[in-house]
């Protein structure tokens, strides 16, 4: 009996580090890819590289038209962190308030947030660069940050609303006895407590502005303005054929931030799309 | 205290404290939903109005809108092939890319259930496409990777298979799509795994002395019981494949091509609103999107009474 259960894990073992090697293989050539000198990247397909070459992070950093591929991280990073900050204030206070508070209208606007969450973006999308366009913020960050420091993820409201909702609320009586307000209940119990939603929150809004490529493609058009994703889409534009070593080697860098992440978070990453079911 | 749960809370002895709690909430709710409210009317719903409205215009960003009436929409349905043919390659993507993702990640996190050592990292490392499938970087490798001479290719050569360009060909280059997107069944795998970790142990157990087979567990306790699960991956999975951008917009370069087989809805509908600047056309197509996606739900939920249980029996 131990025998046999023995066998199975063994070959159970094997088919899943098989399969995940498989799956692997890609993202583990790119990898090799960019330590490839240019005429070998297409006919070598081992991951490992024959012949060591440095040159294609160099030549991916000195990026194209004058602009390094340091801008590009820099300006990625800025509206990373503009959004996250966003989503995990604004978020936060909305869920508080759906949450915790008892006021008028209260399940109306639950009722419109939860609309919200099912809308696709399209809707909006076109009245919404009308507005920008009127405002004058095409071609700056405002279209791509201020939008998180209203709450329009409502998928983040609902998140977070949910685990509140799992906070004992005799904490709030506690306080509430002891004399605090809304705002301080808000800031020294709830948020607190509620921090791996906020985490989780943090996580997925860094992840998915960082990945962003439709709203920066809309919204961005001087080259200096570029994010990631749209300064790796300049190496795909200009693609002589030597150019594939940069290319791929830029795109390694651009996915360590996403790595970087979620091997710190992981805990937070299993829990957040286990009860959260959030996209990926 | 305890009869009354809830911040009011022994209000209801004293009436004049009780409007008094509310009003006070009042205005701290206004406080806390400010900025939600501002992001609400005019990031949400004025633009859904003023789309709506568009929606029945002629309208480029350079003049204003003129009044179209229906035009838009009989268009779109009778004159514009380019349209049809987005909603065809969206209706296949979706149809051939969902099932065979949510198949595959239920046979993983079935695979990795039954207390395999490691769990942690397998699940780590299965969720990695997950984790980069969006980026642009992984799109251009899938476009190098399934090119003429990319690695698939040189691969197949070398057990002596002659492949056309996966990418290129108009016959192959949607499912070089769906691949992608099969490839990241890593968060539905995770949230099958959550699912079947609710699953009791007793109840295969009392099946197995009752002379149940796999196969029969699998669909008479297995599948039932996850139902729930599988039916909120798929509303999801649903939702957000109609709206597929990034992977077709970098692998066909933006033109979705190959002979348009890669034109996503949401593609033609970039294309038609930034490229062509016909905002109002754009407009009508999105509540098209909007109203196929609710009528999908919908489809999706009434047919769950069928095959959803929940072990309460209730909704």
């Amino acid at each position: 009996m131990t025998y046999a259960t023995g066998k199975t894990e063994w070959l159970r073992h094997s088919f899943v580090i098989l399969l995940a090697f498989i799956m692997l293989y890609p993202v583990l050539w790119m990898l090799g890819s960019s330590f490839k000198p240019a005429n070998m990247i297409f006919s070598e397909v081992w991951i490992w590289p024959s012949e060591w070459v440095f040159s294609n992070y160099a030549k991916g950093w000195a990026g194209t038209q004058g602009n390094t591929f340091a801008l590009f991280l820099k300006n990625s990073a800025l509206i990373s962190i503009g959004a996250v900050i966003g989503n995990v204030v604004s978020c936060s206070m909305a869920a508080y308030a759906f949450a915790r508070l008892d006021f008028r209208f209260r399940a109306i606007g639950f009722g419109l947030m939860l609309m919200t969450l099912m809308l696709p973006h399209h809707v909006t999308l076109i009245p919404q660069y009308i507005l920008f366009h009127k405002l004058g913020w095409i071609n700056t960050y405002y279209p791509l940050i201020v939008p998180k420091w209203l709450a329009t993820d409502a998928f983040f409201v609902f998140l977070i609303v949910q685990f509140i909702r799992g906070v004992p609320r005799d904490l709030d009586e506690a306080a509430t006895i002891d004399g605090c307000g809304p705002i301080r209940i808000y800031t020294s119990i709830i948020m607190p407590l509620a921090l791996p939603a906020l985490i989780t929150t943090t996580i997925f809004t860094f992840l998915w502005t960082w990945d962003d490529f439709f709203s920066q493609l809309l919204y961005l058009s001087e080259v200096s303005k570029y994010t990631v994703p749209l300064g790796l889409r300049l190496f795909l534009d200009s693609s002589s054929q030597s150019d594939w070593g940069p290319m791929f080697a830029m795109s390694v860098l651009s996915l360590v931030p996403c790595f970087v992440i979620f091997i710190i978070c992981q805990k937070y990453f299993v829990q957040g799309i286990a009860t959260s079911g959030i996209k990926g | 205290m305890s009869a009354q749960p809830g911040t009011v809370a022994g209000a209801q002895a004293v009436p004049a404290k009780k409007t008094k709690v509310r009003h006070k909430q009042n205005g701290a709710a206004l406080f806390f939903l400010t900025p939600w409210l501002i992001g609400l009317v005019c990031l949400t719903l004025g633009p859904m109005a003023a789309s709506l409205y568009f929606s029945f215009t002629d309208y480029s960003i350079l003049s204003s809108p003129r009044w179209a009436g229906f035009a838009n929409y009989v268009t779109m349905f009778t004159e514009d092939k380019l349209f049809l043919v987005s909603m065809k390659v969206t209706f296949l993507y979706v149809f051939v890319s969902v099932p065979l993702k949510l198949i595959f990640a239920l046979a993983v996190a079935m695979l990795l259930d039954k207390g395999i050592r490691g769990l942690g990292f397998y699940r780590t490392i299965y969720y990695i496409p997950s984790l980069l499938g969006g980026s642009v970087a992984i799109s251009m490798l899938w476009r190098k990777m399934l090119g003429g001479d990319g690695l698939v290719n040189h691969a197949l050569a070398f057990i002596g298979i002659e492949a056309p360009d996966w990418v290129g060909n108009p016959k192959y280059a949607l499912y070089s799509l769906v691949l992608l997107s099969v490839w990241q069944f890593g968060s539905s795998m995770i949230i099958f795994l959550a699912g079947l970790k609710q699953i009791p142990a007793d109840y295969y157990e009392a099946s197995s002395v009752d002379g149940a087979g796999k196969a029969r567990q699998f669909f008479n306790i297995t599948l039932p019981i996850l139902s729930p699960v599988i039916f909120f991956n798929l509303v999801m999975q649903i939702i957000t494949s109609f709206q597929s951008f990034t992977q077709s917009f970098i692998i066909s370069n933006g033109t979705g091509g190959p002979v348009n087989s890669t034109l996503m809805y949401s593609l033609y509908l970039y294309k038609k609103g930034f490229a062509f600047f016909q905002m109002g056309y754009a407009s009508a197509m999105a509540w098209v999107l909007v109203i196929l996606i609710g009528l999908f739900t919908l489809l999706v939920f009434r047919t769950s009474k069928s095959w959803v249980h929940y072990e309460d029996g209730g909704k």
